[in-house]
């Protein structure tokens, strides 16, 4: 089982460092999307107060769709999933190996993001980097989760580049409501550690069922 | 279609005709007048649009894992339920909320989860609309994935704040008030009903017809 999913992971690394098209087009993307925040939000120099926290989540949020729906559909066009599919192991380790190379891909886009936004916002992201870690890790676990099942899912469906965000976006709301209201709250002059550690708390909750959910339901969602 | 479908039609609809004057008759809120009387639609329409999303959850969680077409169909009418009752509460409860709070909308947790609810079931629509082949095993999974949502939407709205009266206010009106209260929700339980066996129904002969389409080929 771990030995599968290392596998999966290891071949989607493998593929990425070799063409760099997942990871070049998502990190140009979300960069794009946090100028264009600037560009409608900074007035003379001053950013809106509070906005940092929902601008990168918005980003990771968009940059996170175009990841995902990337990865599935260079599994189709070579006709692998099915291979993917029919290798004998448990359904579950290929749910759990795309799910990691999506959240290592993310954490790239974030490690980016993150400077960018406390930059141009001028906001201090990174005062307490190991809350704002927590919060951005289980964030990111959680939309991942959510996401690499629905994309699996959408894989063989007419129109997936548009339902992919149709579904993504109303299922992960919790996940943006925690993600800014705990980063909103690193981000406040006081910092009440007690606010982030809830959302934190909620994040790893979500987290936790939303895996649990997604390895019970990968199996039945996957077969014809 | 069941014997007792005409009948029971008749009565709701008799009962949707004589709601507007027992609702006419009802005395007025003290605080709010007249506007308080949206109250005796739009919690009975809000209570069935939860009732449509449950059904459409354990529905889909059924289909997904026991694999029987007839709870697909059930999960499918539901949900178009649950969009339609979902638009009813949307649109009387700002009407509401003007009067009431002063505001259009409040990011309040009853209005954030019933709006996010009511999201996931038109996205249940449009990928059944547009999902093309294997979308039901899709909309399955959306569905068990926004049952599982809900608490997590409770939580994190309610950490805000909460305006929205809480629901133990209904056991607690005069006679006066609660009798078209109850005599609307039932209306609207008899429309339920009705709409979801149509619905089901409707279904079910466009399957046999398929069925059928597919005998003559042979």
């Amino acid at each position: 089982m771990l030995q599968a999913i290392w596998l999966i992971v290891r071949k989607d690394l493998t593929v990425e460092v070799r063409s760099r098209e997942i990871a070049y087009t998502t990190l140009f993307f979300a960069v794009s999307c946090v100028l264009n925040f600037a560009f409608a939000l900074v007035r003379e120099g001053r950013p809106p107060q509070d906005g940092a926290a929902g601008i990168l989540w918005i980003s990771i949020a968009f940059a996170g769709t175009l990841a995902l729906g990337r990865t599935f559909e260079r599994e189709r066009q070579s006709e692998t999933l099915r291979a993917l599919l029919l290798a004998p192991t448990a359904r579950p380790a290929v749910y759990v190996g795309k799910l990691l190379g999506i959240i290592a891909l993310l954490i790239v886009a974030e490690a980016i993001l993150v400077p960018l936004v406390s930059l141009l916002f001028q906001a201090p992201l990174l005062a307490h980097p190991f809350w704002l870690l927590a919060v951005v890790l289980t964030g990111t676990i959680g939309f991942s989760a959510v996401g690499t099942l629905f994309a699996a899912m959408l894989v063989r469906a007419r129109s997936r580049d548009v339902l992919l965000p149709v579904l993504l976006y109303p299922i992960t709301v919790p996940v943006i409501i925690a993600g800014v209201r705990g980063t909103a709250a690193l981000l406040q002059p006081e910092v009440d550690l007690g606010v982030v550690r809830f959302w934190v708390a909620l994040l790893v909750s979500f987290d936790v069922v939303f895996v649990t959910l997604a390895l019970w339901t990968f199996e039945p969602l996957m077969t014809d | 279609m069941p014997k007792w479908y005409t009948p029971v039609a008749i009565a709701c609809g008799l009962m949707f005709v004589a709601s507007p004057l027992l609702i006419a008759n009802a005395p007025y809120e003290a605080t709010m007048g007249l506007v308080q009387k949206i109250f005796y639609y739009h919690m009975p329409s809000a209570v069935m649009f939860l009732v449509a999303a449950i059904v459409c959850g354990i529905a889909s969680a059924r289909y997904l894992f026991g694999g029987s077409p007839h709870q697909d169909r059930v999960a499918w009418a539901a949900a178009e339920l649950a969009v339609l009752f979902g638009i009813i509460t949307l649109v009387t409860g700002p009407l509401w909320a003007r009067k009431a709070w002063g505001v259009w909308w409040q990011w309040d947790v009853r209005l954030t989860s019933s709006l996010m609810g009511w999201m996931v079931a038109v996205a249940y629509l449009l990928v059944r609309r547009y999902g093309g082949p294997g979308s039901d095993k899709l909309a399955a999974g959306l569905a068990l994935f926004g049952m599982a949502n809900v608490p997590f939407i409770y939580i994190s709205v309610n950490y805000w704040r909460t305006i929205h009266p809480a629901t133990s206010v209904v056991p607690t009106l005069p006679v006066s008030m609660g009798l078209p209260l109850w005599f609307c929700l039932t209306a609207f339980v008899l429309l339920f009903v009705l709409l979801l066996k149509l619905r089901i129904y409707l279904e079910e002969e466009r399957a046999r017809l398929d069925a059928l389409y597919l005998s003559i080929e042979e």
